[in-house]
């Protein structure tokens, strides 16, 4: 077991798991080991382990009641809703699972000041106040300075700005925050180096550990939120899943003050026909989120719709905190303007106010609001 | 009874305070309020949407009702600041609740950031009630930067583990001179009662009423353990003895 706090950065963390054997360890955790870790009021390493190995498949029910409880206990009968704003689709990276990757032959876009505006009234006309505003990786054309139009148009609609882009450097973080942003998404990927540069073939985010580092430095640049995760498919479920919910312990523990949260996206269909080796299934999926919040009952746990309907309105009583509601992943795609390819595949089309009544049939209450913007 | 709490220019006959962040419904605000019999209740500055009329947190409270705003989401004393300026012009009133929070693990307080808020609000005319470690000499600063209350945990938000920080909230009551609100941790109504018979003033209650079975009924049962509490704190208690105490074993020979 490794003590997370005496490390600096997450790649050392990781360096000192490169020997052990997952595989193995998992092979022979037993009944006993499991009932062991549910029983226990704070989760090591090994528990966290234990929760995410294919016997702990037997003890669904009992981690989802212990994962609904630490749920309500910290953020109440609640969830956050948020929508994500594609502001731009080039890219200059080539990533095999990626519908905007370069070499697909795509309808490109990226939206003009005034566009962003017709984009974001429609979507602030849903109700929704906190956006999370992506990008491809194309540092030449969304460049910082377009990055800030688009946080100075969207602070006009919106009460809560994350970003999801290329990484930065702190200092850019920083300019970001003072302007109003608070939140950053960004996903390894793939914690598996190999398999990261199999995946990556060319372009800024073949750079395994400047992307690794990102939330690192975004903490320091004094965000208020992180959301970290598994792009599911790409590598080994069960290593990939603990080594993400690793990091987000390992981001909590050295920033007290700031919200870590975790997603757990799958690969949908893209345009590239990506051949998917290692499937999550249903089952698993549940188990892993459910493990993520046993290991750390304050971690937000973000579902897209990316997943389908039905599935997602069973994980809003076991233990998620946010959701995405009538997403688009086209540029351009709530207005309607001239839109781009979408980046994947919607699964849960519904409305917002579709989501917000299934939320409300279920006793809890929908969350559209929950920060201010204060700066600048 | 003419039992009154005087926090600012307000005065206050009901000595619990409540909570608006986690119902599963906003249409149960009204209702809690109705029967906790709560004067007073406090609202996240952050969950406040002033663009929308159906979500707008404030559209749930009853017009007699005074709001507590607070700073929640604040890591340091000018996001405080900020946030109170913002509630204010979202017509909230003058009392604020300072929060300012940097750990995300347990939600404690840091006083000293808090303290810094404190005075500044107090100067610009605000009704400042900061939420606090139970600290003496943290209260006392407090009192002197000019807050109108202190608000120590019992334990950490949320936590429903009751007094844990008892002796030192005891020391607070004994040697602050503004009223003290026990705010967080209280999970059930025996704990509010035990804050109100060593002398608390008033305590705020969210979760233990929002996460509640029937949160109605629970509150119900805050509203009569605070008014015993205060009732049997102000009747002033029989001594505690360990031993059933016979009448003068060892001096009644004077009696003759």
């Amino acid at each position: 077991m490794v003590d997370l706090k005496s490390f600096d950065s997450f790649g050392e963390v990781l360096n000192h798991y490169e020997s052990f054997d997952f595989g193995d360890y998992l092979k022979n955790v037993s009944d006993e080991d499991v009932q062991k870790s549910l029983k226990k009021e704070k989760l090591n390493q090994f528990d966290f382990l234990n929760l995410l190995s294919k016997k702990a498949q037997n003890y669904l029910e009992e981690m989802a009641q212990i994962s609904k409880k630490h749920k309500i206990r910290h953020f109440g009968n609640v969830i956050q809703l948020y929508l994500p704003i594609y502001v731009s689709n080039y890219c200059s990276s080539d990533c095999e699972y990626c519908g905007f990757s370069k070499k697909n032959k795509i309808k490109r876009k990226h939206l003009s000041e005034e566009e962003l505006h017709v984009e974001a009234k429609a979507i602030a006309q849903s109700g929704i106040r906190h956006i999370l505003l992506l990008t491809g990786e194309a540092k030449k054309i969304a460049n910082l300075d377009y990055i800030k139009m688009a946080v100075r148009a969207l602070k006009q609609y919106f009460s809560s700005i994350s970003i999801e882009i290329y990484p930065l450097q702190t200092d850019e973080y920083r300019q970001l925050k003072e302007l109003g942003v608070d939140g950053l998404t960004i996903y390894q990927e793939v914690y598996d180096r190999e398999i990261y540069k199999q995946v990556h073939t060319s372009g800024e985010k073949t750079n395994y550990d400047y992307r690794l580092d990102a939330p690192q430095r975004g903490a320091k640049a004094n965000l208020r939120a992180l959301n970290i995760g598994v792009l599911f498919g790409l590598g080994d479920i069960y290593k990939e899943a603990f080594l993400s919910g690793v990091h987000a312990k390992f981001l909590m523990d050295k920033y007290k003050h700031i919200e870590v949260s975790l997603s757990l996206p799958r690969i949908n269909n893209a345009e590239g026909d990506f051949k998917v080796k290692h499937t999550l299934d249903d089952k698993s999926f549940v188990q892993f989120m459910l493990a993520y919040r046993l290991y750390m009952p304050m971690c937000g746990i973000n579902i897209s719709t990316r997943e389908k309907a039905s599935f997602r309105d069973n994980l809003i009583d076991i233990g998620a905190t946010k959701f995405s509601a009538g997403s688009k992943t086209d540029v351009g795609g709530y207005s309607n303007i001239d839109k781009s390819t979408a980046q994947f595949d919607i699964s849960d089309t519904r409305s917002v106010e579709e989501i917000v009544s299934m939320i409300k049939n279920k006793g809890l209450q929908p969350i559209f609001k929950d920060w201010e913007i204060i700066y600048e | 009874m003419n039992d009154i709490l005087k926090l600012g220019n307000i005065e206050f006959t009901s000595r619990l305070f409540t909570g608006t962040g986690k119902f599963p419904d906003k249409n149960m605000i009204p209702k809690i309020i109705k029967s906790s019999e709560s004067q007073m209740i406090t609202v996240a500055l952050r969950r406040v949407d002033m663009q929308s009329v159906q979500e707008n947190i404030l559209n749930f409270i009853p017009k007699e009702t005074i709001i507590l705003p607070n700073t929640s989401g604040a890591r340091d004393a000018k996001e405080a600041i900020m946030l109170a300026k913002l509630a204010r012009e979202a017509g909230c009133g003058n009392f604020i609740k300072i929060e300012v929070i940097n750990d995300m693990k347990y939600l404690l307080p840091d006083n000293e950031e808090t303290i810094k808020a404190t005075k500044v609000l107090a100067e610009d005319g605000f009704i400042v009630l900061p939420y606090m470690m139970p600290d003496l000499i943290s209260g006392l600063k407090m009192q002197d930067a000019g807050a109108a209350a202190v608000m120590p945990l019992g334990s950490p938000i949320g936590s429903n583990k009751g007094l844990q920080t008892k002796e030192m909230i005891k020391i607070l009551i004994e040697d602050i001179e503004i009223p003290i609100i026990v705010d967080a941790g209280i999970g059930k109504p025996s704990h509010a009662s035990e804050a109100m018979e060593l002398g608390a003033d008033a305590v705020l209650v969210n979760s233990a009423i929002a996460n509640a079975g029937n949160p109605e009924q629970m509150a119900l049962a805050f509203r009569l353990a605070v008014e015993a509490g205060r009732i049997a704190f102000k009747a002033s208690f029989a001594e505690e003895n360990s031993l059933a105490s016979a009448s003068s074993p060892l001096t009644g020979f004077l009696n003759g």
